[in-house]
């Protein structure tokens, strides 16, 4: 056993570091700084960048578009992204459906959406869950029915993230109605501009319009946008969630977000002290900060267990529960940290806005932060299914 | 993970631009697999339930042939020994999976004393008595306490009033060491005492390993609640030669702090092995007690708890790998992560040891079941060599800095 990176890797951390430093979008940097919203080309601008350079699916097979980096050079990479605060990319098509696709997919189909994928010129969507189907995903009534070579689909989605930016989305429907639950399901990637499909917003806690319901009313899908069997579409689910899971620790992101408590609790005044002196707000940062070192560790054992065969498995779900936790808790010392000024609404900056906003930076998104990060532990199957899943599939109760 | 033993790659990537071996490598080499497989299929011979109790009860406290086959037949000792001394040439690695093995069976073989701490010190500062010793612990004929502890000392390792006075070549010694483990089947104690300084002081911290049947020496043992013995040691004019002094006189503290930090992992990787079986233990348990009706390991309330108890074992692994490959980093590092290492492994051995007995019911506080050893060894762990609180403060010192 040993931790440290060989020479190549070493050389390999500064050409990427390098590349970030001089290619990442400098009005996107400011947009971030000071705490604005991102806008659909913000988060394009950053990954067409990659896209350019061949980086924008380290994860995917070389022969799809990947970088055939090796799983250190990829946790490189991620760390490299994090330690430098760039945007994240959109895991709708790189991390949901593009492995999907180039898993499932006819030659056809990769032919078809890998590329747009890939140059950001496709924006993907998931319609997963409905106001009926959440932690039960597999009780979902969306419906498609055949019609010729065309499926009619009619159904309600919700938490439909980004999707008022789609051009596409990929939708679990139910093609059997007399099947068991998982069996009778279809996974159908469906235009975002066909007639019959309707994006409504839904605003969150802290103010922001992430969110969706997406509502099908006769829309008419190629019988040739159906990936994998019909009444199949649950064993494309189940990859896809194993495979949203993965990702879902955020280790390096998580770093970025307690190097940041770290330095607003030395800025913070807290009586005659800077705030990171108190006892007792020192102990929670230096628990979070030890947790997160657990969790990179089991993280680096699944990787190394990844990377010597074994897919990801049931474990992934620690990673998941354990990562979204420590997500929720940066945001909540982070609210803690900036006192009174976690109170002033921050409504973004409007064009012409030449005021600047109350309290410092890093107080405006403390509170909205916080509330829109307790999805963390509802999203991806909750942290109360992944346990289910822990105690079926590991330990076999 | 999906094995009880972290098993992974040592793999040399073929399908990538760049053909090499990956280096962030957490395989275990194969004289590491076949030392933990010997171990283990001895341990399964040797050290069922009753027969640990058996040991406990004898007069000794112990079955001393075990130590002997450990030596001998095993060649087990110098496992983390060079082969110059006729070891195998492992270390940090070789200690934490023999002492995660040990940990399996609540074994009450003083390892952690002997080769962690005495091995570890000799290893430290080589010379002439490293070449005596060592290949005598190697042979199973020395068994090591480490007397570092005092009544008002708490986990300062350089709170120290035990005196060492120079006299002539050599040294006396003055003093009390408090819950001494292993003090009674001891050949040698590794003192810690000061030959300068006071209080708190760095400077004038000394180490000495001196016979354990010096003139002077006086003990009063007692079995300790987690199986072992130990002893109150006073040092009464115990006159002691120049050559028991391991190191620079007056100048011992770093190297008392490296011997602790190393057995602090240990006992980290003791409590992989103790909390593992804590909860294979409490599974096999939910499986097949029947309350309702059914099993209770259907009931998702104790399916949860039972999921979290496996999340604290698998991140005490992570941490303990993290920190044993962590042991040769300079002292600031070596320390934050051995003490980040302790205050996660602490906690968890709480948790994991609380649940068990708590999903066990009645049946989990009693002597007859052997979960309820378990938890007490995993007690024990969880202060010794210092605290949760004491690890986390100690991080703090070195890592968050105003």
């Amino acid at each position: 056993m040993q931790l440290e990176f060989s020479p190549e890797e070493i050389a390999f951390q500064k050409e990427v570091r390098t590349f970030i430093a001089e290619n990442y979008p400098e009005n996107l940097r400011s947009v971030q700084d000071e705490g604005h919203d991102l806008s659909k080309e913000d988060f394009l601008s950053w990954h067409r960048i990659l896209a350019k350079k061949g980086w924008i699916a380290p994860a995917w097979p070389v022969e799809y578009g990947g970088t055939g980096w090796t799983a250190t050079q990829r946790f490189i990479w991620s760390e490299e992204l994090a330690a430098a605060d760039c945007v994240g990319t959109m895991p709708f098509g790189l991390s949901m459906v593009g492995p999907v696709i180039y898993t499932f997919g006819t030659p056809e189909q990769k032919a078809q959406f890998l590329p747009g994928i890939l140059s950001g010129d496709d924006w993907w969507c998931q319609g997963y869950s409905e106001p009926g189907a959440g932690s039960d995903l597999a009780s979902l009534r969306t419906k498609a029915v055949r019609d010729g070579d065309h499926y009619v689909v009619n159904g309600q989605k919700t938490w439909t993230t980004m999707a008022q930016y789609a051009d596409w989305g990929f939708f679990l429907v139910r093609t059997d109605s007399d099947a068991k639950a998982q069996e009778g399901i279809s996974f159908l990637l469906i235009n975002m501009k066909t007639p019959g499909v309707t994006v409504r917003p839904i605003i969150t806690l802290g103010g922001e319009h992430e969110v969706n319901e997406v509502w099908l009313e006769d829309v008419r899908v190629p019988v040739a946008n159906r990936i994998y069997e019909e009444n199949k579409g649950w064993t494309c689910a189940k990859f896809l969630l194993a495979h949203e899971r993965t990702g879902i620790a955020a280790v390096a992101r998580s770093k970025r977000g307690v190097e940041k408590i770290k330095s607003i609790a030395r800025t913070e005044q807290d009586g005659d002290r800077p705030l990171i002196a108190n006892p007792f707000f020192k102990r929670k940062i230096s628990e979070l900060e030890i947790d997160l070192t657990a969790l990179e560790f089991t993280e680096l054992r699944s990787l190394a267990g990844e990377a010597a065969g074994k897919g990801p498995g049931p474990e992934s779900s620690l990673l998941k529960i354990k990562g979204s936790e420590i997500q929720q808790r940066i945001t909540e010392l982070a609210l803690e940290a900036v006192g009174h000024y976690g109170a002033p609404y921050f409504r973004g900056f409007g064009e012409g806005d030449n005021e600047h906003p109350i309290g410092p930076d890093y107080a405006h998104r403390a509170a909205p932060t916080y509330f829109n990060t307790r999805k963390t532990t509802i999203y991806g199957g909750s942290n109360e299914i992944q346990r289910n899943i822990i105690a079926k599939m590991v330990l076999g109760i | 993970m999906r094995n009880v033993d972290i098993k992974m790659l040592k793999q040399v990537q073929h399908d990538g631009p760049l053909d090499r071996i990956i280096i962030m490598d957490f395989s275990y080499t194969e004289t590491q697999d076949m030392i933990r497989e010997t171990l283990s299929r001895f341990l399964a011979d040797t050290y069922d339930f009753d027969s640990r109790n058996k040991m406990i009860a004898s007069g000794s406290g112990r079955d001393a042939g075990i130590w002997k086959a450990l030596a001998q037949d095993l060649g087990m000792l110098g496992a983390s020994f060079s082969e110059a001394h006729g070891g195998l040439g492992g270390g940090h690695l070789e200690n934490a999976l023999i002492m995660e093995e040990l940990g399996k069976v609540i074994a009450i073989e003083p390892y952690l004393q002997t080769v962690v701490l005495g091995g570890g010190a000799l290893k430290a500062v080589g010379g002439a008595i490293a070449d005596a010793v060592i290949p005598e612990i190697i042979g199973g004929n020395v068994i090591i306490a480490f007397a570092y502890a005092e009544p008002q000392g708490r986990y300062n390792l350089a709170n120290i009033r035990t005196t060492a006075k120079k006299d002539g070549a050599g040294y006396v010694l003055n003093g009390h060491k408090g819950v001494v483990y292993a003090a009674p089947w001891a050949t040698h104690l590794l003192v810690t005492a000061r030959t300068g300084g006071s209080g708190s002081e760095a400077n004038g911290v000394s180490l000495f390993l001196i016979d354990a049947n010096s003139a002077g020496i006086v003990r009063r043992d007692y079995p300790t609640v987690d199986g072992f013995q130990a002893s109150e040691v006073y040092f009464e004019n115990v006159a002691i030669p120049g050559d028991a002094l391991l190191g620079d006189e007056g100048a011992g503290l770093p190297l008392i702090e490296r011997i602790v930090d190393e057995a602090t992992v240990a006992v980290c990787a003791e409590a992989c092995g103790v909390t593992a079986k804590l909860h294979s233990g409490t599974l096999e348990y939910a499986r097949q007690r029947n309350q309702f009706g059914q099993p209770i390991s259907r009931f998702q309330v104790l399916q949860h708890r039972m999921v979290d108890m496996f999340m604290e074992v698998e991140q005490s692994k992570s941490m303990t790998t993290m920190a044993t490959l962590k042991l040769d980093l300079p002292a600031a590092e070596r320390m934050a992560a051995v003490s980040a290492c302790k205050a996660k492994v602490s906690r968890a051995a709480k948790f994991v040891g609380q649940s068990a007995i708590q999903t066990h019911g009645g049946i989990g506080i009693t002597q007859e079941l052997a979960i309820g050893h378990f938890f007490k060894r995993a007690t024990m762990i969880e202060s010794q060599f210092g605290s949760a609180d004491h690890h986390y403060e100690r991080f703090e010192r070195l890592t968050l800095a105003d």
